[in-house]
């Protein structure tokens, strides 16, 4: 049988408890250099210049530091016939992403807002129906996707890739504000509404205020999702409107001759950059309990 | 004057689940109104509806001589104060407080005037740029009765806005919400689950059980009259002792006669009801029965009582016995010489005897 009683500890437990660190401390630092390594590997590799890379071990330091295939990468590689490298279609991805982002989210919030605090008839299987959206895989909707993109008129431009995103995007912001705001106890609503104030001005005077945290938690997660999709923006752009994230397949994959890793290692951590930029950003934004003070306590 | 709060033939379901049948209140200019009852018995519901919060399924209703039947909450010139404050917690209490205002597009000048005003009769002046989440629990619901009061409204509504606090402030805001009540004149509809803010608040209690009104009256009403067993039961801690008797007409009055166990039966003399059933329920406040010593009443209504509790409450002793088959509770003078286990001679006064019918639960006399 279990003994319950709390046993103080004694001097042998104390080294016990040292050695225990120190095994736990060497496993971490030995899982971090794990997982760093491709990291590494890829900015010491983007910072040599070819004939280094031939010679040289792939994960020596570089003996000359060159920005030459940062540069290329940049403004210079060729995606097929195009040789402007990353910087058109970093800028269509921004043109995507920021604007998918905040509309999603503002819809989201407004959708979470409503179906939490302003039941209506048939509100669980609306909601139900949007978090099946969430689940239905990319593969399943390119083909309506792509005719509706016809139908309006939008199909292979920016604003249909935003269209999109939004679309795709918004069972998730639901979601995730639905969950917020279904804490707020409806007491807020109430009051407001006696105070005189309308469904839209409570949403914007009390609901949008609290929603700091759920507002960064939708943003990292529609940022990443959009920067990073790869099969809608493949599918429904055409020369000119492509993400930056097909670039970088076409850098990658349509070179002729000799390949050229420290381009390709350049154009992948400059794809990859704004989603880190937006997790160090946002990430000290993560406050909880904004609320607190609101209700009892 | 048209009464300031009138419901008539009120009904409230959710899908075929009556909450409230037939309700029928009017109060006057300057009433306090308290609803009261256990959970559970749509309370709650009927301040909702009569803020327009929830929609009623039938019934007419009207505030200030104006139909409000289907009246959003906020053209109902009414101002509510909840249970959990429902302080909005991104803004300052000064915020808090003119909100209401500012959606209604009042102008500065005046907002600061009235919140001035206010913060004064609430002694808040100090909170008004803190948060919510920077105040005691006393201190917000000041904030949240000062949200209330700065609209100036034809009707407060109050939902059990003293149950957050713990028991000594509790008290103390009960007394400012009394004082506030007698300062303004205003007209309010308080609903408390707890009988003695509903008896020390009132000028006017609604009993309220499973959607149904039990009784409407004067608080002394209730307490004296009460109109079927469960508000007899329901009012006043401890609660009315309800005693199953035999009643027969005796000249001008009428004998009760109570059993008990291993002793004879007690029986008493009621001059003033007659026409009684003979099986009924008598009530007796447990301040109706009291020592004999004391007390001096007639000897025929005095009786030998074996306590079997005795319970010391400060100024009072609850001294609990078995008549009837029921525990009975009297009580006595702190300086009681009853002891648990033996006899003593109580006094039972039956001036405000209750009668009730054992089969309806009704008021008989």
């Amino acid at each position: 049988m279990a003994d319950t009683h709390y046993v103080p500890p004694s001097s042998g437990s104390k080294t016990n408890k040292i050695i225990l660190r120190t095994i736990l401390y060497v496993l971490l630092g030995v899982f971090a250099l794990f997982y760093l390594m491709p990291l590494f590997v890829m900015i010491t590799t983007s910072l040599k210049s070819l004939d280094e890379i031939r010679t040289g071990d792939l994960i020596s330091l570089p003996r000359d530091v060159t920005l030459d295939a940062w540069r290329t990468a940049w403004s210079g590689a060729c995606t097929g016939i195009q040789c402007e490298g990353m910087r058109p279609y970093f800028w269509n991805s921004v043109l995507i992403a920021v604007p998918a982002v905040m509309i999603s989210t503002l819809i989201g919030a407004m959708n979470g807002y409503v179906v939490a605090q302003w039941q209506f008839r048939g509100a669980n299987i609306f909601f139900s129906l949007m978090l099946f959206g969430c689940f239905i895989p990319f593969q399943v909707v390119l083909l309506p996707m792509a005719r509706v993109l016809g139908i309006m008129g939008i199909a292979g431009t920016i604003p249909g890739l935003i269209f999109v995103h939004v679309i795709y995007g918004l069972g998730f912001t639901t979601l995730f504000f639905r969950n917020y705001y279904v804490s707020i106890p409806s007491e807020l609503t109430k009051a407001a509404k006696v105070d005189g104030a309308g469904f839209f001005r409570i949403f914007w005077s009390i609901f949008l205020p609290l929603s700091l945290p759920i507002i960064v938690v939708a943003v990292i997660w529609q940022f990443t999702q959009i920067w990073n999709d790869f099969l809608f923006g493949v599918s429904f752009s055409q020369a000119g409107t492509q993400p930056v994230t097909v670039a970088l397949n076409n850098i990658v994959n349509s070179t002729t001759g000799v390949k050229e890793y420290n381009v390709d290692m350049a154009a992948a951590i400059i794809a990859a950059l704004p989603t880190l930029f937006v997790y160090v950003v946002a990430g000290k934004y993560f406050v909880r309990g904004l609320t607190a003070g609101s209700v009892k306590g | 004057m048209a009464p300031i709060l009138e419901i008539n033939n009120l009904f409230k379901s959710y899908g075929s689940t009556e909450i409230l049948k037939d309700i029928n209140v009017a109060i006057e200019q300057g009433d306090f109104l308290v609803l009261v009852g256990p959970s559970g018995c749509g309370k709650s519901t009927l301040l909702n509806c009569i803020a327009g919060l929830e929609p009623i399924t039938g019934g007419q209703m009207s505030i200030g001589g104006q139909d409000m039947t289907n009246v959003s909450p906020k053209d109902r010139d009414i101002a509510m104060v909840f249970q959990s404050y429902a302080l909005y917690p991104t803004m300052t209490v000064a915020k808090n407080i003119t909100f209401g205002m500012k959606v209604r597009g009042i102008d500065q000048a005046t907002q600061d005037k009235k919140l001035a005003y206010v913060a004064q009769q609430l002694q808040i002046e100090p909170l008004l740029n803190r948060k919510p989440g920077q105040l005691s629990g006393g201190q917000r619901q000041r904030v949240a009765m000062g949200r209330a009061l700065v609209r100036d409204p034809k009707l407060f509504l109050f939902d059990e806005p003293l149950s957050n606090l713990d028991a000594k402030l509790r008290v103390e805001m009960r007394t400012e919400i009394k004082a506030l009540h007698q300062r303004l004149g205003a007209s309010m509809v308080y609903v408390t689950h707890d009988q003695i803010e509903a008896m020390t608040l009132a000028t006017k209690i609604v009993v309220m059980k499973g959607g149904v009104i039990q009784q409407i009256g004067t608080p002394a009403e209730i307490y004296n009259r009460p109109a079927n067993l469960f508000v007899a039961d329901f009012m006043g801690s401890p609660a009315m002792n309800l005693i199953p008797a035999k009643t027969r007409a005796n000249g001008s009055g009428t004998q009760v006669e109570i059993t008990r166990e291993g002793a004879d039966p007690i029986v008493l003399v009621d001059s003033k009801n007659t026409d009684l059933p003979e099986d009924v329920i008598i009530g007796v406040r447990p301040e109706d029965i009291a020592d004999a010593a004391t007390n001096g009443a007639a000897a025929s209504q005095q009786a030998d009582c074996v306590i079997d509790i005795v319970e010391p409450a400060g100024a009072d002793t609850f001294a609990v016995m078995q008549l009837g088959g029921k525990h009975v509770t009297a009580r006595l003078h702190s300086e009681t010489t009853a002891t648990a286990g033996t006899p003593q001679r109580l006094a039972f006064d039956l001036g405000k005897v209750s009668y009730f019918s054992p089969d309806s639960g009704l008021r008989l006399n």
